[in-house]
């Protein structure tokens, strides 16, 4: 092995550094930090939007945005959360730790991952650019039929929803077709797939779910897209289509979504449990299968988003008991938790705080689910606040806590800059205090009767008092947002040393190496023998290893910076682009011819070529 | 980082979930009266008899595991000098255990569901009083076939007396709601969907339209009205008395006289009709003198009210499909007092 010789090499390590640099990069850790700016400006915004919401809530009959302006926030407030917050901030997560803790250089195809992320910034760059030509999206994130048709729709709102939805919808296949071979292929020397970090594990499963599901969805946008700008009518009961079958298609899609939201979230959770209680995972094995058993059951769940659709009792029976089984293997991942916390010597250091958080709202979440999962209750419960607040419970309790917690993990890792405890214990608290507030009176208001989706309440409905409490919940989220923002500036401005390659007594391998790491993250591939790989060798090695230094830039080839997948993208963007208000048949022509040129350049490249710099 | 501040912080949030948990209790179900926690029909009692079992079942969950989980931060944070902790991977009897004893409850949840599902879902005996629940951007109409009724925005029903909703919608998807009384359908063009429910009180109560349905969904109100079964024949007796045509009545208030003539001559008689039965464009406003509030149940049916919109709708419910036919103000009074009579 040619490890000492690369060890002496002298030190340096310079990497390309300036715009240019970062467009053409296809290196997975930058392509992951690109991922998580983004991802984070989109999910401040679909913050601010919530904020305007709750401010039109603060009192009865609110007049602060008109109905229509309503509409389009709360449709974006949805999508933003949903595809352009917290799906791109799990694929920071993917992009970045997927690799290092495979202990592999790259993901299986870089220059694929490259394409994803600019595929999906301007998906997401062009569904919010609806905002300047006053039609943002408005027909709500599920877009049901027949409201979205082009009869009762004829704005360009909706176009740019399903051809935004479509663009982004390519990126997450893309990026799904990626990951999923890298961990079948790129996984360490001796790393057996039971012997894979659990993140590692749930975003396996995601990337299946997406795989199975983000197809549905593109069917749906695609057939409704040809209604509006062709005219058939595949929704249109005047022409004999049908609405509920854009339902089915929806929740068929939607529902294995809501898992794509959240197992990256378990995953996460489960990382930081173990090391900040000093002591592995409880259960590895069942922490396995659950998570498959909720992925493949939760493709047979669907229709539970559409008891009050009047389906009849055997399929409202069948979609009950199978929600309800999903509960079991959701309850076997909380007792693990527990079980992992159980005996262990806790920490509470900012990650372990918003992991522990996470569990606790999460148990919430879970239980209100149970109680729609019912039919006859869920014809009360279904399309009020009660809903908003159990899936609130579920993703912003859950996945948000959980990302969050994430961020302060792997801060360390990704920016050789350690985030200061006490500002992030403030954070956890502030959010935690605001999370509650804002969305705990949602229950009791939603059961006593506060629909959904509505721009204004009456005064006799006397929901206002509640609706207050909501309003202050949110604006203490948004201090929350601005400490955490705060601690990330002050930090980084800080002169303080250098994060070390382990700060928190890690089990796997992102903890190996330089925090941040090199270009080509292992000098030398690590071999590695059980689960837990990096405990293991410090415990082989007598208890801690000494700091890894980095060696010289250009120790292991790299493939070269390309420009080809922006191409690429540029030409999904501008083909689909063309079906905002009709379908304008140069514009397709263009970005056809941009997407060919791409992929043509992209495919007679050489990614190891001398670039004689 | 010091330990104490967490610590005083950690017991702070259960503190302050307790009061928000109190505060919530403190705001009972009577004060809403939109409410689905106390219910008023038959329909409403099964889905609420449900949905307290799952409740007291979720809370028995949760009191527990949420115990579990906070005993165990508090048990095993880190104290000076604590050994390293046993390096445990698992436990095969205990996965086993917590598998078993969660479907044991979802069983015990389960049962009930499956049998409550098949009960409200037969259809209503002969007998029942058949209304047509007809949705409409942004207002409902209710038709009662064999009374010849067309009414709009107030669903009046006779209490102690099963009525069977067909419900299906004019363009876009709906969702009609009856919080006291039962649960809700969706309504889909072409389709009928049936609810049905039997009144225990009389009252006025509030509902919404539940399911997306464009710009003003929000303001897509009605009335329930449950009165007894006599002052729901007289109701129905009175509604089927022909328009009063006060045009052609020399002694009836002149101003009301006027606001017949402006009715038409405005074309306001091109989208409303003013006969029992008869459906158009807009809510049949027959009666509607006598109707508690306008606007799909929105404000109250007073002149001031009513004034307000006919005068200009849009200001109310931007987007509405009543057009802003330009009344000067006098206009508008005679409408009132023309639309004011027809009690
Ligand atoms: C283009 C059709 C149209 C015309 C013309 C029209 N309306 Fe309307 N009207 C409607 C519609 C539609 C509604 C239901 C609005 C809603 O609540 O969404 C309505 C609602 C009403 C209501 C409230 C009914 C209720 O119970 O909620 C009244 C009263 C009313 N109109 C009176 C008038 C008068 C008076 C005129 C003439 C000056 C008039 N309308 C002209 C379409 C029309
Ligand atoms: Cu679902
Ligand atoms: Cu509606």
């Amino acid at each position: 092995m040619a490890t000492t010789a690369l060890e002496h090499a002298p030190a340096h390590h310079e990497e390309a550094t300036g715009i240019w640099s970062w467009i053409t990069t296809v290196d997975h850790k930058r392509i992951g930090i690109m991922y998580g700016v983004t991802a984070f400006l989109f999910f401040l915004l679909g913050g601010l939007e919530a904020l305007v919401i709750r401010m039109q809530l603060w009192g009865p009959d609110g007049r602060l945005v008109s109905a229509e302006v309503y509409n389009q926030l709360f449709t974006m407030h949805g999508t933003t959360m949903i595809f352009l917050g917290v799906m791109p901030l799990s694929a920071m997560y993917f992009n970045y730790m997927i690799p290092l803790q495979l202990g592999a250089r790259d993901v299986a195809f870089p220059r694929l991952n490259a394409f994803s992320y600019w595929v999906f910034l301007l998906g997401g760059l062009i569904i919010n650019a609806s905002w300047f030509f006053g039609a943002a999206p408005n027909g709500g994130w599920f877009g049901y039929a027949n409201l979205t048709s082009a009869q009762y729709s004829p704005g360009l709102n909706i176009d740019f929803w399903t051809v935004g939805l479509q663009i982004l919808g390519v990126a997450s296949l893309a990026a799904a077709v990626n990951f999923f071979v890298t961990v079948i292929n790129l996984r360490a020397p001796g790393m057996g797939m039971m012997h894979m970090p659990m993140f590692v594990w749930m975003s396996f499963i995601t990337q299946i779910l997406l795989l199975l599901s983000f197809p549905i969805i593109t069917v749906a946008l695609v057939l409704l897209m040809i209604d509006r700008s062709f005219g058939t009518h595949f929704f249109v009961p005047a022409g004999g289509g049908d609405p509920i079958l854009w339902q089915h298609l929806f929740w068929l899609f939607g529902h294995p979504e809501v898992y794509i939201l959240i197992l990256p979230s378990f995953g996460i959770v489960s990382e930081i449990l173990p090391v900040f209680s000093r002591k592995p995972l409880f259960g590895y094995a069942a922490m396995v299968f659950s998570g498959a058993f909720i992925a493949f059951v939760g493709f047979g769940v669907w229709a539970h988003h559409m008891f009050s659709t009047g389906m009849g009792p055997f399929a409202d029976a069948f979609f009950a008991l199978a929600t309800m089984i999903i509960a079991i293997p959701t309850g076997v991942k909380i007792f693990n938790w527990i079980g992992t916390v159980w005996g262990g010597k806790l920490e509470f250091k900012t990650p372990m705080l918003f992991a522990l958080g996470f569990i606790a709202m999460f148990i919430m979440g879970g239980l209100s689910g149970v109680m729609h999962a019912s039919p006859p209750a869920d014809l009360q419960q279904t399309d009020t606040y009660f809903i908003v607040a159990h899936f609130h419970y579920v993703l912003f309790g859950g996945a948000i806590f959980a990302l969050t917690g994430g961020a302060y993990y792997w801060w360390p890792k990704m920016s050789g800059k350690m985030l200061d405890e006490g500002l992030g214990t403030l954070h956890f608290w502030l959010m935690m205090i605001g999370f509650n507030l804002t969305f705990f009176p949602m229950h009791i208001v939603g059961l006593n009767g506060m629909p959904r989706r509505v721009y204004t309440y009456s005064a006799e409905s006397n929901f206002e008092l509640l609706n207050k409490m909501e309003t202050v919940g949110a604006f203490l989220l948004g201090l929350a947002m601005l400490v955490f923002m705060w601690n990330i500036l002050k930090t980084w401005r800080s002169h303080q040393p250098p994060a070390p390659a382990d700060p928190w007594n890690g089990a796997t391998l992102e903890w190996a190496i330089p925090s941040p790491p090199q270009h080509f993250n292992f000098p030398a591939l690590p071999r590695v023998h059980g689960r837990d790989a990096l405990w293991e060798m410090k415990r082989v090695a007598g208890g801690t290893l000494p700091e890894p230094t980095p060696v010289a830039h250009d120790a292991v080839p790299m493939p070269n910076p390309s420009w080809k997948p922006l191409v690429a993208a540029l030409g999904v963007a501008i083909t689909l682009g063309g079906f905002i208000g009709g379908s304008h048949l140069w514009v397709h022509a263009v970005g056809l011819v941009v997407l060919f040129y791409g992929v043509y350049a992209w495919a007679f490249e050489d990614p190891f070529a001398a670039t004689g710099h | 980082m010091s330990q104490t501040p967490v610590r005083r912080l950690r017991l702070g949030a259960p503190v302050l979930l307790l009061a928000a948990a109190m505060l919530a209790a403190g705001c009972a179900p009577d004060q809403y009266p939109q409410t689905t926690l106390i219910p008023r029909a038959d329909f409403a009692r099964e889905a609420d008899t449900l949905m307290r079992q799952t409740l007291l079942w979720a809370t028995i969950v949760f009191v527990l595991v949420e115990g579990a989980l906070l005993f165990a931060i508090w048990k095993f944070r880190n104290r000076p000098g604590a050994a390293e902790p046993v390096q445990t991977h698992g436990n095969t009897t205990l996965e086993i255990v917590w598998t078993i004893i969660p479907a044991f409850i979802l069983a015990m949840i389960a049962v009930p569901t499956v049998r409550t599902i098949f009960k409200t879902s037969q259809r209503p005996g002969p007998g029942a009083l058949q209304v047509e629940v007809i949705g409409h951007q942004w207002w409902w109409e209710f038709r009662y076939p064999e009374l010849g009724i067309t009414t709009a925005g107030e669903l009046v029903v006779p209490s102690g007396r099963t009525v069977s909703l067909e419900m299906t919608t004019a363009d876009v998807l709906h969702s009609f709601w009856l919080p006291q009384f039962a649960g809700k359908r969706d309504v889909f063009p072409g389709r009928y969907n049936n609810l049905w429910f039997k009144a225990e009180v009389e009252g006025n109560f509030p509902a919404q339209c539940v399911e997306f349905c464009g710009v003003q969904h929000g303001r897509m109100a009605y009335r329930i009205v449950s009165v007894t079964p006599e002052a729901f024949d007289a109701w129905a007796a009175n509604f089927n008395a022909p328009p009063k045509d006060f045009t052609a009545d020399s002694t009836a208030n002149p101003l009301v006289r006027e606001g017949q003539r402006l009715f038409t001559a405005k074309g306001c008689g091109g989208c409303h009709a003013m006969y029992p039965a008869l459906p158009l464009i807009g809510p049949n406003l027959h009666h509607v003198g006598s109707r508690s509030h306008i606007a799909a149940g929105t404000l109250e049916n007073t002149d001031e009210n009513l004034a307000r919109w006919i005068k200009n709708p849009q200001e109310w419910k931007t987007g509405v499909l009543m057009p802003n036919l330009g009344l000067t103000d006098q206009e508008t009074a005679a409408i009132v007092a023309y639309l004011r009579a027809n009690q």
